[in-house]
């Protein structure tokens, strides 16, 4: 079959260096945050459901978190085209090495590969925040957050997308346990880990307009991705 | 003999200046190699209203196709059946329309040569359908327009779109253009108090969206067409159908003091 | 000759010396300062006896919401009231002033004072700055000739009509009313059709949000309104985030002593005489 649209319209961007003026604008910011905390055994992910773009919404009920492997799972918020985009690429890249190796790709492999698929396009950057989470080789909870271009950062907590700014300081403090004297009970279970992403999630929805209607939560423990779902404000 | 008072010979004869880049054979560069893509719509069409009801799936568009603000064509159909399950409504550029509609006509022309049985499905057009529009913004070459694909897929009703980034979503009420600020509200509020709406009832909303949209979109028409896709009865186009005025109050609005 | 009794009478016209001053501060790098802006949902209708007015309760800075349950129907006179979209401090101080202008013509006139009046005032001030006070209004108010209901846009243009809405919510609340709207609403519609219209632009616009705020007006007497409705339940949190005493990190404590010195001071009873 040939409906290739390079047939019909010829393009060698790479090999011209002649100037083009461009008014078009290729990204959108569709909003969206990803929370993301992590335990000794466990970690957990949640992500608001609104779609937006400008003033409007254009979905109340959307996926943003992509469950990759049976251990780990990406988080994306920012330019909604750019993630369907990567996550694509990333599953097939997924299956690919699974073919290759017969064996499924380990968090902190993944983990690298996301960094080098994002800075693949470094000059034509995908914009998104991801976050991506999973049980490391040890069984351990682990964190990884990027920039757009595939800076990596390991972390045991993380808030991203349009409320990140807002959220980060409050992990900081109530995960990071960061300027308090008096630290009480420290361990992390999966129940105070979920319910910090659910409340911070009510805090978010507040103050950041992009940030509502519900989240997803995923919890993943060696048994398996569990689903958990919460409602937030829809205004 | 070496003479050390004349030029020393071209460093690199016939290759690249050092330090430039080669230019490849059969690509020009200079202002011949200039190019502009298409940067803005030219002949445009206003909303899409689309939505899914218990077993099926409405698509709404008017006939108008403007010039700028020139109401200049006012018979452009612009929803359509792709094959027995899926419909399509298309927003914005007519053109790019037209060039999407001609290669989807030839690739359902393609599925049935191989005649296998099986027939294109809606998530898969919806799926191919955001390849090439996210394809085609990666070269700063969009194809400007907002579709809607409507079908029943393993028996249910399914609703996308696509938008010239490539952005695509599903969900229960999709309206594009003015329709996305005038005709939601409208159909949210309606679907949240009848979920389960039944052909006629989803049917009715959709015209008066229509009316809505025609009392307020300065680039919409009175006469539109009505794709409608349903488990039992299979997929119809209906219209042009005529908006339903009323301009009684009219006389209740005199001068602006 | 100018003196102090005597000033020189300025020319006439607009100037607009400050504007190329702030074009190039600008330039160079003094960007003007953000204000805070409603993106909002007002809208208005005329019923049988009368006017009713509605908004939402949301404030934004760029994406955060800077105020939860704002209040954007604005007192002008006891038969009038006036919704502001746009910039909260230009909506807020141009129906302040508009307001003690029509008191003080009220108390000149003795009259209860008319809304087309009040409208005139608003749209003259408005066109004097040429759009640069950026106060998109709602008027509404009954007076000896009846209910009116105008908007008015921040370039001082002006529409009389028997429903409107104004706000980056318009759109979705006009299409409430064009769907909806008929002449000769009871009170209780009138005020369901206002809150279905408000509740529309705060589920659908990003810009809107939190509760909805009713104002009628009727011939006589005024009913507002605050908080009509809270369309929005703030989420209950699951745990509590109450910091035990002492949590916060005592870095250093200093003790002074404070000599307390008291006198006693009869009270003298005022001079009558």
């Amino acid at each position: 079959m040939s409906l290739s649209m390079e047939g019909i319209r010829p393009h060698y961007p790479d090999y011209s260096n002649a100037p083009m003026q461009r008014h078009f604008s290729p990204y959108a910011d569709n909003g969206g945050s990803v929370v993301a905390i992590a335990g000794d055994d466990f970690v957990v992910i949640g992500a608001d459901t609104r779609l937006s773009a400008g003033f409007s919404i254009y979905t109340r009920d959307q996926n943003k978190l992509f469950p990759l492997s049976k251990t780990t799972v990406l988080g994306c918020a920012g330019c909604w085209c750019d993630t369907l985009t990567l996550t694509r690429i990333l599953t097939s890249r997924m299956q690919m090495y699974q073919q290759e190796h017969n064996k499924t790709m380990s968090t902190v492999a993944c983990a690298q590969m996301l960094s080098t698929m994002l800075y693949y396009k470094r000059f034509f950057p995908y914009y998104i925040s991801n976050v991506l989470v999973g049980l490391d080789n040890e069984g351990k909870g682990c964190v990884y957050s990027y920039d757009p271009i595939g800076h990596c950062e390991k972390a045991t907590y993380k808030a991203g997308g349009s409320a990140g700014a807002l959220l980060q300081p409050l992990l900081d403090n109530q995960i990071g346990l960061k300027n308090m004297e008096i630290i009480g009970d420290s361990k992390l279970t999966i129940e105070k880990a979920t319910n910090i992403i659910k409340d911070v999630f009510i805090s978010a929805a507040e103050r950041d307009i992009y940030t509502g209607d519900s989240v997803i939560i995923n919890i993943i423990t060696k048994e398996g991705i569990k689903d958990d779902k919460f409602e937030l404000r829809k205004d | 003999m070496f003479d050390p008072t004349s030029n020393p010979p071209p460093f690199w004869q016939n290759g690249p200046a050092p330090g430039a880049f080669y230019n490849f054979p059969n690509t020009k560069s200079g202002p011949s190699d200039e190019f502009q893509h298409s940067q803005a719509p030219i002949t445009t069409a206003t909303s899409i209203v689309a939505i899914k009801y218990a077993t099926g799936v409405i698509i709404a568009g008017d006939l108008l196709g403007s010039y700028g603000s020139l109401a200049r064509y006012r018979n452009c159909p612009r929803v359509l059946q792709v094959n027995e399950n899926i419909i399509l409504g298309a927003g914005g550029d007519y053109g790019d329309f037209q060039y999407i509609k001609n290669f989807i006509e030839q690739k359902i022309v393609q599925e049935e040569c191989l005649d296998d049985g099986f027939k294109l499905k809606p998530k898969s057009l919806y799926c191919w359908l955001t390849r090439v529009m996210y394809s085609c913004r990666s070269k700063f070459d969009p194809l400007w327009n907002n579709l809607v694909i409507g079908g029943i897929q393993d028996g249910e009703p399914f609703l996308g779109t696509v938008d010239k980034l490539g952005t695509a979503f599903t969900d229960k009420i999709i309206c594009t253009g003015y329709g996305a600020h005038i005709a939601v509200p409208l159909l949210r509020e309606a679907m949240e108090k009848n979920p389960n709406m039944s052909k006629d009832e989803a049917k009715a909303l959709v015209e008066k969206s229509m009316e809505v949209l025609f009392y307020r979109d300065a680039r919409s028409f009175p006469k539109y067409q009505v794709a409608i896709i349903d488990q039992n009865e299979g997929s119809v186009i209906e219209g042009p159908l005529v908006v339903k005025q009323n301009w009684s109050l009219a006389h209740m609005i005199s001068g602006y003091n | 000759m100018t003196s102090i009794l005597c000033p020189e009478i300025p020319k006439p016209g607009f100037s607009f010396d400050n504007c190329q001053r702030n074009a190039t501060l600008e330039s160079k790098g003094f960007a003007v300062p953000k204000a805070t802006k409603t993106g909002t949902t007002i809208v208005g209708i005329i019923y049988k006896d009368g006017v009713i007015l509605g908004a939402d309760t949301r404030a934004t800075e760029d994406t955060t919401v800077a105020d939860k349950n704002c209040e954007k129907i604005h007192f002008l006179a006891p038969n009038m009231y006036c919704c502001g979209a746009g910039t909260a401090a230009d909506t807020e101080m141009t129906t302040q002033m508009i307001s003690s202008k029509l008191e003080l013509h009220r108390l000149f006139t003795n009259r209860v004072v008319r809304v087309c009046t009040a409208n005139q005032m608003l749209k003259q001030y408005l066109f004097g700055y040429q759009g640069y006070i950026g106060a998109a209004l709602i008027l509404g108010g009954v007076d000896s000739t009846g209910p009116h209901l105008y908007s008015i846009y921040p370039h001082g243009s002006t529409d009389k009509l028997p429903y409107t809405t104004m706000g980056s919510g318009s759109l979705a609340a006009m299409a409430i009313f064009e769907s909806r709207w008929k002449p000769d609403l009871t009170e209780e519609e009138g005020i369901q059709l206002i809150r279905d219209a408000i509740a529309a632009g705060i589920f659908n616009d990003l810009g809107s949000g939190s509760n909805v705020d009713v104002c009628v007006i009727r011939k006589g007497s005024v009913d507002y309104k605050r908080t009509y409705d809270e369309a929005n339940k703030k989420g209950v949190r699951q745990a509590s985030y109450r910091y035990p005493r002492g949590t916060t990190k005592v870095l250093d404590t200093k003790v002074f002593t404070v000599e307390e010195t008291v006198h006693q001071l009869e009270t003298e009873s005022m001079d009558t005489a």
